[in-house]
């Protein structure tokens, strides 16, 4: 076979004496997260998402962020929204996060959150089949139960499709 | 060329934690405070905004991404700069002279706080093949420098230690300064051997903040207040190679001032600056880069140093903010700090520590170890060729 291409081909002991040097780095941290995603860490702790409203662009900012970045202001309006949003986009992941075949999808999606002017965050679809999300499609949070809920965007399970909703 | 010119600084001051804060907040902070200073609308007027950073002390690959919204870049001309603060206004300054933009924006941070073991980031930064499976902390590198640097320079430790004094008394009079404090310099050979031959009080602590500096065409500069000149940078680096490298004394220092002293038209370097920022993440380092800065002759630093010539009274005062020593070590944000000090002494709003008839400055910035990568700024409070 090998002569029918040009060049040399290698052979598995000729990769031995190609010497390599394994490291893993220690890289750790502990990020502060800052006066904004702190109290929306405790809202969703309490069962609630809080967002913030810009009084330049009057737009409401979900997940909430000290500034606004378009009008370059502080922002300090809380508003307490509703659990259920829309889907704006979303993709069926068949890998999982170090690209692991797995049979059961992951769908991650972008959520506009209700009240939000179409602002929301990415999230995680659930209790839905792969085939029926749609983009518009209504949807309500799963939240752990209040006693597992630590502070965390995973104190919501997941998102899944409102019954009665178009 | 066109001259450029620094129009606004914003600071945070500096501090060993902001647990408060996350990294954009404190950014944000820093950006609000330089716009306003400089008097320009961030979405509107600045045309470029350079970011200096650090993918593994942010802990965010590809960290320029989160760069542009707390510093009013979003939708703008974003980029950052893998280095120290100085390098990032090299790059302005180059946007500046080449057209791309009338105002840029500089920004660079630390969020140590947030590196839960920096040994191991700097540990990271060693050559993978060669030098990082010996087994040593990264700081050690500064500890080898130091000791050819005290054999060739005829320099004493006790010398190196008066640096930390006059550093961290220069800081008690620096309200954005972390760690001002009456050091003797019994303290600092009697605290606990590091890498010897430093010692734990010769080695800066890291600490918080962030700092953005804006700076501008000569066509808008000309009509702003409390206008410096950039009048000469440059930039420099060496082989990194451990083997190769010049232990005692850091030539692409020299060579980054040539640079900056030839853009600036200085002929002699000491006569004619009147104060210097220069790089002293470790004591010795204050030394050493004055030297090679061409200020002093090789060995006479610390004779000046221990008469006092480098006081804020003194002849030629050095890190009158406090230096890194003195401020704490703000990663790469170190060369933007330096500068903000340089630039409120030529402001002359320096207050209790303001340098007296200061028109011409230097501030010098080192990436820390294990890198040479040094860059050189002079600063005036007057354009080159004059007003």
């Amino acid at each position: 076979m090998a002569k029918e291409y040009p060049g040399t081909p290698l052979k598995s002991k000729d990769f031995k004496k190609a010497l390599k040097t394994k490291y893993t780095p220690s890289a750790e941290y502990a990020w502060s997260a800052g006066q904004a995603i702190n109290s929306f860490l405790n809202g969703l702790k309490e069962g609630r998402i809080l967002g913030i409203k810009c009084r330049g662009c009057k737009r409401i900012l979900v997940p909430p962020r000290a500034f606004c970045e378009e009008c370059f202001i502080s922002v300090e309006d809380w508003v307490e929204l509703k659990d259920t949003g829309r889907v704006n986009t979303f993709a069926i992941s068949y890998l999982d996060t170090m690209a692991n075949r797995i049979k059961k999808p992951i769908i991650p999606a972008v959520i506009e959150i209700d009240g939000a002017g179409g602002n929301g965050f990415l999230h995680i679809l659930g209790e839905v089949d792969p085939k029926k999300v749609k983009f518009g499609m209504k949807v309500k949070a799963v939240w752990k139960p209040a006693k597992e809920r630590k502070g965390d965007i995973t104190d919501i399970k997941y998102f899944k499709p409102l019954k009665g909703g178009d | 060329m066109e001259n450029v010119a620094i129009i606004g600084l914003g600071f945070t001051g500096a501090r060993p934690d902001s647990p408060e804060l996350s990294y954009k907040e404190l950014m944000y902070e820093a950006a609000v405070k330089a716009y306003e200073d400089a008097g320009v609308d961030p979405r509107k007027d600045v045309g470029s905004f350079i970011g200096a950073s650090e993918d593994f002390w942010d802990g965010t690959s590809i960290f320029d991404e989160y760069l542009p919204d707390q510093i009013g870049g979003a939708l703008r001309p974003v980029c950052s700069i893998c280095n120290d603060g100085l390098h990032a206004i090299a790059t302005g300054v180059m946007h500046i002279r080449s057209g791309i933009a009338d105002i840029v924006a500089v920004e660079a941070h630390s969020k140590v706080s947030d590196v839960v073991n920096p040994d191991g980031i700097m540990h990271f930064a060693l050559d993978p093949v060669i030098d990082r499976t010996l087994g040593y902390n990264a700081h050690v590198i500064a500890g080898l420098e130091m000791y050819r640097y005290l054999h060739e320079a005829c320099v004493t430790k006790d010398e190196c230690a008066e640096v930390v004094v006059k550093n961290r008394r220069n800081a008690l009079l620096n309200p954005y300064a972390a760690y001002g404090a009456k050091v003797n310099i019994e303290d600092v050979l009697c605290s606990p051997p590091a890498y010897e031959p430093m010692s734990e009080m010769d080695v800066s602590n890291f600490v918080d903040g962030a700092c953005v500096i804006v700076l501008a065409s000569e066509r808008i500069a000309r009509n702003a207040n409390d206008t410096v000149w950039i009048n000469g940078i440059g930039w420099c680096n060496d082989s990194p190679n451990m083997g190769l490298r010049d232990w005692s004394y850091p030539r692409y220092v020299k060579l980054a001032a040539e640079r900056a002293y030839a853009d600036a038209g200085i002929n002699n370097p000491y006569d004619e600056i009147d104060f210097a920022e220069v790089d002293d993440t470790y004591s010795f380092k204050e030394l050493q880069h004055l030297e090679a800065l061409r200020l002093l002759e090789t060995g006479d630093a610390a004779r000046l140093l221990c008469d006092g010539a480098f006081d804020l009274e003194g002849e030629f005062p050095v890190n009158v903010s406090g230096g890194s020593l003195g401020m704490g070590n703000l990663l790469d944000a170190n060369g933007l700090v330096k500068t903000f000090e340089a630039v409120e002494q030529l402001r002359g709003i320096a207050g209790q520590r303001q340098v007296k008839n200061a028109e011409t400055a230097l501030v010098q910035s080192w990436r820390g170890v294990p890198t040479t990568s040094g860059a050189v700024m002079i600063l005036g409070s007057e354009p080159k060729g004059g007003a």
